[in-house]
């Protein structure tokens, strides 16, 4: 019975199958006319739907169709517009190829791509003609296109074994599975064969050729039997995504993660396609694993290994390294991280070997693991773990260590008589022990094998030749050559191991390093900077920075924190980049003429720019220096986009605010506004009113209606205004030297009818220095805070305003002895349009807002507080310059 | 009153224009409207106005250029006509030769007092060389300064400093203006000595030195010897 666990379908999947049927509503469909071989008649029956299709009314254009001469297929040509094919001059000849831009400029609802798996000429933006097919699928175009089995990637292998001839043009398998409709044009061999002799595939000639070769009956079968399991396998694929879907229960995503362990060996290849089929039958997710040693890879290794994991990634797995020495105990660690349920390692081929074999560490560790041996491939680890030493240090090293062996050799020539050819051993040994300082292994063997012959030869008696006269010299030389090869290869071994540490100290400090610059950079032009040094410091390469703006809008220029200067050709390669969100540029298959490789910087609504690398050195990047760069720009992206919607979330906030104050406005303001003018209007009229006109006192108190409106109103406007400056953040103050005392008494000077009633007490500091602050700005946020207290406290209340001079600060305090704010009150007086409930009319909720604004564009603070005997308790603390006019000449 | 001086009043705002005119003709003075900056420079070339006021913030010019057309071949005081919060360009247009400013919104006696001063000042250059004012009385010919009837011993810096306020009596001086005229132009920035100096005349002229009644401050722009009217 299982468990409802197993039944419940796995979250993850459902999401993922969702995801799936999504993309495929909204993105372009693929249909692939799917054949065993050539001549069954694909791109005849690709033209034939494309005649049902616009009998339909759909825009139907002809991207490329090859008809190899074939009359029948010509003939469907007519009436199919086609875009024109562009020339590519390629040394000398003209080749003719796909035009891209053409069609997708043109947008027709279908194009037809013929031949997914061709290869497209030097020079072209994509190596293959499969991804452009890629590019118009982005751009919304559906394709209809036709493929043969043999150019399937994970079939390559198995179609070269039947039919004895390399398959160079392949296609990833992902398309097959990208492809929304794969329609299986199928005729039986017999049937194939019989209209390659009639002429109807190849010219006759040619035909001849063909059926010797790959056309043979056998071969057919067998290409046929393989493009039928595969179009089944694809159909019972689906039908389990549907059932997902539709959320029919029945045999659920299986759960299965694989793990291949590959290595920088060519027989990588075919396990790494193993895994892949079989990751595709048991419908799971595969993880591609490099574990790299200390050992050193030779160049043509590096390529291969660059090879296999661009191969393992277009296949679809997911790549992880890890670095260790034990590639067994690598392998299973990071299978039970990963969560993988097989693991699938290479058989090894040599079976004397006194050591175990990779394969026998891993199922010796694997615990519950579930590990497959597939053929073929060399053991990874059978070389890594004998650690022959590498021969591929420089020539230079070479002559360098036979070199250093002569030298002391020559030193100790004289001294034989002195030392005793014995001592000569020991010091030549030293000099073996001590050159994988600076040699590599190669080397050292080279200097170890080279001192024992010239020891032979110069020193042991008799001197001058090879032979040795007693058997105790006999067993010095070979205890010698021993000793030398052993310490050689075991200092050349630490060392190896040393650098491969450091390098991978050096990776981990370079991210940390990246990582902290980047935190630190308060904003995207500062992540720029921070990015672009990084990159620049590590790889030694020069970097171009291309950010969207902040609405995603595409960049038009590279950012100024950009190190080369990117031309018009190289700023469409990175414009390529942004557009399609995949790298492209030098070293890639896309644009490989460009002098940088430009890489992506995908966002979560729209890409985030690009970044050009362009290496100093001429060599195509290392896989580990790939995967640092990689993780660089991914650090980088996220950064850049924490930044954004940093940006983001400030600008929503600042749109909700000014929602607010938009509603304030109409709910306060507009209030406010109102009543003065209320007041003036009518006291006016009243005022023009010819029975009023000869009452005294009636006429005074109707001016003087109308001036406390009209003053009103004024101080509306002056604090609507004052608001907006500041709101604007183009406030600068203007600092010049000022009394304090004289910013007081001006603001004091200025309520002198709104103090009335109040008495205002000014305590300045004696011998108060002068402060360089705007008066302007800091006499109007003293004059709010009076004028709070005036409105705000009983009359006769106390107002006292307290100055002086704290270090580099100019403090200010007011104090009154009115009845204070209400506790909850003090934290939100300094609020736009906050007022405290239940006070009296009049005011409009900015000038304390307005009097802390001032401060705070001097760099100052301003608190609020009650004071012990009840009353409100303003504090304003302004950084200031204080002056020292004790020096000015007093005469 | 036919000897009433004529002021020409520059301003593109309807109301300020009528306001002023019945403020000021109801003062005696005779008064000519312009409503932009050409015709205001045509009318003080034409009508010969012994004052003009003239707006900052015209629609068709900048009122400091009409200002510094107008100084290119007259010294006819001007009063310059502001809004609050730009204390910077009333700064300027003060350097730039203006006489004085008024602030909107500005009280009608605020007004008259800043005519009257302008206007005085531009008058006589060589009034009378007695000035006074409440209980201060300065003598400028032989520079004896009395406050109460007692002499006020004062240093030669601060004596030419107070000179400096009689000759302008009513008019706001810039910081700028009066470190050039006591200080000299090497001193235009050193606004900390004129900060000082008014500091101690205050003491020894003022009632309270710390509610000054004669050296007014004008928040952000110089300070105003307060007149008598």
């Amino acid at each position: 019975m299982q468990s409802p666990d197993e039944i419940r379908p796995n979250p993850d999947a459902l999401l993922h199958a969702l995801k799936k049927e999504e993309q495929q509503a909204s993105k372009a469909k693929l249909k692939i006319f799917f054949g065993m071989s050539a001549g069954v008649g694909k791109t005849y029956d690709m033209l034939k739907s494309a005649h049902e299709a616009r009998a339909k009314g759909i825009d139907l254009v002809i991207g490329i169709v090859e008809t190899h001469k074939r009359p029948e297929t010509e003939a469907l040509l007519a009436g199919l517009p086609i875009i024109p094919r562009k020339k590519v001059e390629y040394k000398g000849t003209l080749l003719e190829e796909m035009d891209l831009d053409a069609i997708i400029s043109r947008k027709p609802q279908i194009v037809l791509v013929d031949e997914l798996a061709h290869t497209n000429a030097p020079g072209s933006r994509h190596t293959k003609r499969y991804q452009d097919v890629l590019e118009l699928l982005d751009h919304g175009i559906d394709v209809y296109t036709t493929l043969n089995v043999q150019h399937i990637e994970s079939r390559a292998d198995t179609v070269a074994q039947i039919t004895g001839s390399t398959i160079r043009e392949t296609v990833p398998d992902s398309i097959l599975e990208q492809a929304n409709e794969v329609e299986l044009i199928d005729i039986p061999p017999d049937e194939l064969l019989k209209r390659l002799s009639e002429g109807k595939v190849y010219t006759p000639e040619r035909s001849q050729q063909a059926i010797q070769n790959f056309f043979q009956k056998g071969n057919l079968t067998a290409l046929r039997e393989m493009s039928l399991r595969l179009t089944a396998e694809r159909v019972d694929h689906q039908l389990r995504d549907y059932m997902q879907t539709k959320q029919i229960s029945g045999p659920w995503k299986s759960g299965v993660r694989l793990l291949v362990g590959i290595s920088a060996s060519p027989h990588s290849v075919s396990l790494i396609r193993w895994a892949r089929r079989m990751a595709y039958t048991m419908d799971a997710t595969w993880i591609a694993l490099y574990v790299e040693t200390a050992r050193v890879l030779p160049d043509s290794e590096k390529t291969q290994l660059a090879k296999n994991i661009k191969l393992a990634r277009e296949l679809g797995a997911e790549i992880i390294t890890t670095a260790d020495e034990n590639i067994a105990e690598a392998l299973v660690r990071v299978a039970r991280q990963q969560n993988v349920t097989q693991l699938l390692v290479g058989k090894p081929r040599r079976t004397l070997s006194f050591r175990k074999s990779l394969m026998d560490q891993v199922i010796e560790r694997s615990g519950n693991l579930d590990v497959y041996a597939i053929g073929g491939e060399e053991s990874p680890a059978g070389r890594t773990t004998f650690s022959l030493p590498e021969i591929h240090s420089g020539l230079v090293q070479y002559g360098l260590a036979a070199g250093i062996v002569c030298l002391v050799s020559l030193l100790c020539f004289p001294l034989n008589s002195i030392i005793g050819y014995q001592t000569v051993a020991l010091i030549l040994l030293l000099v073996i022990a001590l050159l994988p300082l600076r040699l590599g292994a190669g080397p050292v063997l080279l200097a170890a094998g080279f001192s024992a012959l010239i020891w032979d030869y110069f020193f042991i008696p008799p001197r001058f030749t090879f032979a040795i006269s007693t058997a105790q010299d006999i067993l010095m030389l070979v205890t010698y050559f021993a000793i030398a090869t052993v310490t050689g290869t075991l200092t050349a071994r630490i060392r190896a191991r040393e650098k491969a540490v450091r390098s991978r100290e050096e990776r981990a400090t370079a991210l940390y390093t990246l990582t902290r610059d980047l935190s630190n950079a308060p904003n995207q032009d500062e992540v720029a900077k921070a990015a672009v040094t990084n990159i620049r410091r590590f790889f030694k390469a020069e970097v171009a920075m291309f950010l969207s703006d902040q609405d995603g809008d595409v960049f038009t220029e590279a950012h100024r924190t950009s190190t080369f200067t990117v031309d018009e050709k190289e700023f469409s390669v990175a414009a390529w980049v942004y557009w399609n969100e995949k790298k492209a540029g030098r070293f890639t298959d896309t644009l490989p003429f460009a002098t940088a490789t430009y890489y992506p910087m995908s966002g979560p609504r729209y890409p985030l720019g690009v970044i050009g690398v362009k290496p100093a050195a001429e060599d195509r990047p290392t896989i580990d220096q790939e995967v640092l760069l990689e993780n660089f720009i991914r650090q980088i992206a996220s950064t850049l986009e924490r930044e954004q919607l940093n940006e983001m979330t400030k600008k929503s906030i600042a749109l909700a605010e000014s929602d607010r104050l938009y509603k304030t406005l109409f709910d306060s303001i507009s209030h406010e506004l109102r009543t003065p003018i209320a007041a003036i209007v009518s006291a006016s009229e009243g005022l023009m009113d010819a029975s009023s006109i000869a009452q005294e006192p009636l006429r005074r108190d109707l001016n003087t209606e109308i001036h406390t409106a009209a003053e009103r109103l004024n101080h509306l406007v002056e604090n609507l205004l004052d608001m907006t400056r500041l709101e604007s953040g183009r406030i600068a103050p203007v600092l010049d030297w000022t009394d304090i005392h004289d910013v007081i008494n001006s603001a004091v000077r200025k309520l002198r009818r709104e103090l009335s009633h109040h008495v205002v007490t000014i305590d300045v500091q004696a011998e108060m220095p002068l402060v360089k602050l705007d008066f302007g700005l800091m006499e109007q946020a003293i004059t709010n805070l009076l004028l709070n207290a005036s409105l705000y406290t009983p009359k006769r209340s106390k107002v006292h305003v307290r100055a002086f001079v704290e270090g580099s600060e100019c403090v200010i305090v007011l104090t009154d002895n009115g009845p204070g704010f209400p506790k909850e009150a003090l934290q939100k007086v300094f609020e736009k349009f906050y007022r405290v409930p239940g006070t009296k009319t009049g005011g409009t909720g900015l000038g304390l807002s307005i009097a802390r604004g001032f401060v705070e564009v001097h760099k100052g603070t301003m608190k609020v507080e009650n004071s012990l005997e009840g009353g409100a308790r303003f504090t304003i603390r302004l950084p200031v310059q204080v002056g020292n006019h004790a020096e000015m000449p007093r005469t | 009153m036919s000897n009433q001086p004529t002021v020409l009043v520059i301003d593109d705002e309807i109301q300020i224009r009528r306001l002023l005119q019945i403020t000021l003709e109801a003062a005696g003075y005779k008064v000519i409207l312009a409503v932009s900056g050409e015709e205001g420079t045509q009318q003080a070339a034409m009508a010969r106005p012994e004052i003009i006021i003239l707006d900052l913030g015209l629609g068709d010019a900048d009122g400091i250029d009409i200002l510094k057309k107008i100084r290119e071949w007259s010294t006819i005081p001007v009063l310059i006509l502001s809004v609050r919060a730009s204390e910077q360009d009333i700064v300027a247009a003060l350097d730039a030769g203006a006489d004085d400013y008024l602030t909107k919104p500005f009280r009608s006696g605020e007004l008259l007092a800043r005519v009257r001063a302008a206007h005085r000042h531009h008058q006589s250059t060589e009034q009378g060389t007695v000035f006074q004012t409440g209980q201060l009385v300065v003598d400028l010919t032989s520079r004896t300064v009395k406050k109460g009837g007692e002499i006020v011993k004062l240093t030669p810096t601060e004596y030419s400093l107070l000179s400096l306020f009689v000759r302008n009596a009513g008019r706001v001086l810039t910081h700028k203006y009066i470190l050039e005229q006591v200080w000299g132009p090497t001193f235009q920035e050193e606004s900390q000595y004129s900060r000082v100096y008014v500091g101690q005349l205050r003491k020894k002229l003022e009632d309270d030195p710390s509610n000054p009644q004669l050296l007014l401050t004008e928040s952000g722009i110089g300070y105003r010897l307060a007149v008598e009217d």
